[in-house]
């Protein structure tokens, strides 16, 4: 009795024998790429131009600087990739000159400045601030600049002005990460765009900021020119800035649009607010192996309360 | 026809016999336990990046769910080769996988909380990355131990098989730990879970391949036998 079946398999499905017969150099492949240690041995840059400045010890915190090598190789700075020793690696992507800054907006004077001259118009101070992650972890570092709001006065804000709008360099040359993702799936729109009230941006804790340790920013931390709001998680901190634009109306940031949920507009460090899938009350800072507690406007609350008051917190995360 | 015919619906692998068995075991073991040989490696040299704590947490994760998706290939690879000497190395792929997986969890439980239960209680209930985390290694320990030979005697094998299934909702619950942590701009964790999508499909393709391959033999048996009677 002979009994007709379908076949087992289609002959589409079978293995190329060419390949069957390499497997073992496939699979030998596959594990040496696994096993490849990824963005292998990320080194601190060489040492950068210098940058004089004079310590401003009234707005500077006693805590110990984080070591150059750790602030310089584990960043977050998605624009070169997501793992935190990629913006070290393909640091030398990015070419910080020639650099312009545009300014226009709402504001009586707009202009395109060169950066050599924009860093000139104003005296240097290093100011020592911790650095807060949204990630819950923290660095303690020497910046290099001058209070932005010096700059904003000298550009005259119109009355209109009531929000300042920081947009990152876009050009996926120099920053690899910028190149569309696989179906999209980074879920991440550039240009990085930051924004800050006006008078948060007027504060005089918030600093324009071109060096950091002596010497200028390496390029892994936003050279030519950043902008530190230290009372504020890393991210509200723009870095690699090419416009600055006063605004009336709040700008929608990269992150906002991103995750809606997670990162709000303001975006102050507070402990008692956590992010939506892990707690922000401790930290662990870089180079120490317990948690610390979070502080309030990560210990600016006397100095930046009070823009705040009435304001709940909870809703305006 | 007949050979592919038992190979496939046989629910025992073929036995790998002494020798190859030893080789091919004691490769498993070289490669389950290099990855932490290179994690040695780079501790020794200090590259364990500025906050080696993240790094080692995410490090034996990955490797938790590697090993995982490893084990998870066999079965499907006897679906697209025919061959079947790797089943038999399910069992050591699982326990290494349950390995990695304590020390993952070891790893934020010692180090990165240091022993702060209340936080870590807190974080269990409300971060529902944790949650399924957790519960994603509490049910491979069951498998773990049911794992000996002994066992699967004692259990019978189709329970021990209903109960082996747990694997496929291990596999479900470590993909929502990675998809529910990950921060946007990350892409990797689609990576993984498309694989796991990939080799959790195979299984149902082939499942239902075998259901209407029964049916057919069932029909084709009932057809014969009716054929027969009447004449």
């Amino acid at each position: 009795m002979l009994i007709k079946l379908p076949p087992m398999f289609k002959p589409s499905e079978i293995t190329d024998p060419k390949l069957y017969f390499n497997r073992r150099e496939f699979m030998a492949g596959a594990a040496a790429f696994a096993l490849w240690p990824r963005g292998t041995q990320a080194a601190a840059p060489p040492p950068g131009q210098p940058l004089k400045a004079v310590r401003n010890e009234a707005f500077s915190i006693k805590d110990q600087v984080t070591k150059f090598e750790s602030a310089t190789t584990y960043n977050n700075f998605y624009e070169f990739g997501t793992d935190k020793e990629d913006p070290a690696n393909l640091a030398h992507t990015l070419r910080p000159r020639p650099w312009t800054v545009q300014v226009d907006g709402l504001v009586a004077k707009p202009k395109t400045y060169d950066v050599d001259e924009l860093l000139k118009l104003f005296p240097f101070e290093e100011r020592v601030y911790p650095l807060r992650c949204v990630e819950g972890w923290s660095m303690v570092i020497p910046w290099i600049g001058f209070p932005l709001a010096s700059f904003l006065k000298r550009v005259e804000p119109t009355d209109q002005a009531k929000f300042v709008e920081f947009t990152t360099l876009l050009d996926p040359e120099q920053f690899p990460a910028q190149k569309p993702s696989l179906f999209g799936l980074s879920g991440i729109e550039w240009p990085y765009i930051e924004g800050l009230r006006l008078d948060e941006a007027m504060h005089p804790l918030t600093l324009l900021t071109f060096g950091m340790y002596g010497q200028v920013l390496p390029n892994q931390n936003g050279a030519p020119a950043r902008v530190v709001v230290p009372w504020k998680y890393g991210f509200k901190s723009a870095k690699s800035i090419v416009r600055i634009r006063l605004v009336s109306k709040e700008p929608m940031t990269t992150w906002e649009k991103a995750a809606p949920n997670e990162y709000g507009f303001y975006s102050n460090v507070n402990p008692e607010v956590d992010h939506p899938r892990w707690s922000q009350a401790t930290e662990r800072r870089i180079g120490e192996f317990m948690r610390r507690k979070t502080l309030k406007f990560n210990g600016f609350a006397d100095q930046v309360a009070s823009l705040y008051t009435g304001m709940d917190l909870r809703k305006y995360y | 026809m007949l050979t592919t015919e038992n190979r496939l619906l046989s629910p025992r692998p073929r036995r790998v016999t002494g020798q190859n068995r030893l080789v091919l075991k004691s490769i498993v073991w070289i490669l389950c336990l290099l990855p932490l040989v290179v994690l040695a490696y780079r501790a020794a040299t200090g590259n364990l990046t500025a906050n080696p704590i993240s790094f080692l947490t995410n490090w034996l994760g990955q490797w938790t769910f590697r090993l995982l998706l490893t084990t998870l290939a066999l079965t499907p690879l006897r679906v697209l080769l025919g061959t079947s000497w790797q089943l038999s190395l399910r069992r050591l792929l699982g326990l290494f996988t349950l390995f990695y997986a304590c020390l993952h969890f070891s790893v934020w439980i010692l180090v990165d909380h240091f022993f702060n239960w209340d936080q870590m209680v807190l974080d269990i209930v409300k971060r529902r990355y944790i949650t399924v985390g957790m519960l994603a290694l509490a049910l491979l320990v069951p498998l773990a131990v049911t794992s000996t030979k002994g066992m699967v005697k004692r259990l019978g094998g189709v329970n021990w098989r209903r109960l082996h299934r747990l694997v496929y909702v291990i596999g479900m619950l470590a993909a929502l730990h990675f998809l529910w942590l990950a921060k946007k701009g990350r892409t990797d964790q689609y990576l993984y879970a498309a694989i796991l999508a990939m080799l959790l499909g195979i299984r149902v393709l082939d499942a239902v391949r075998r259901i209407l391959r029964r049916r057919q033999l069932a029909h084709a048996a009932g057809t014969s036998a009716l054929v027969r009677g009447s004449s």
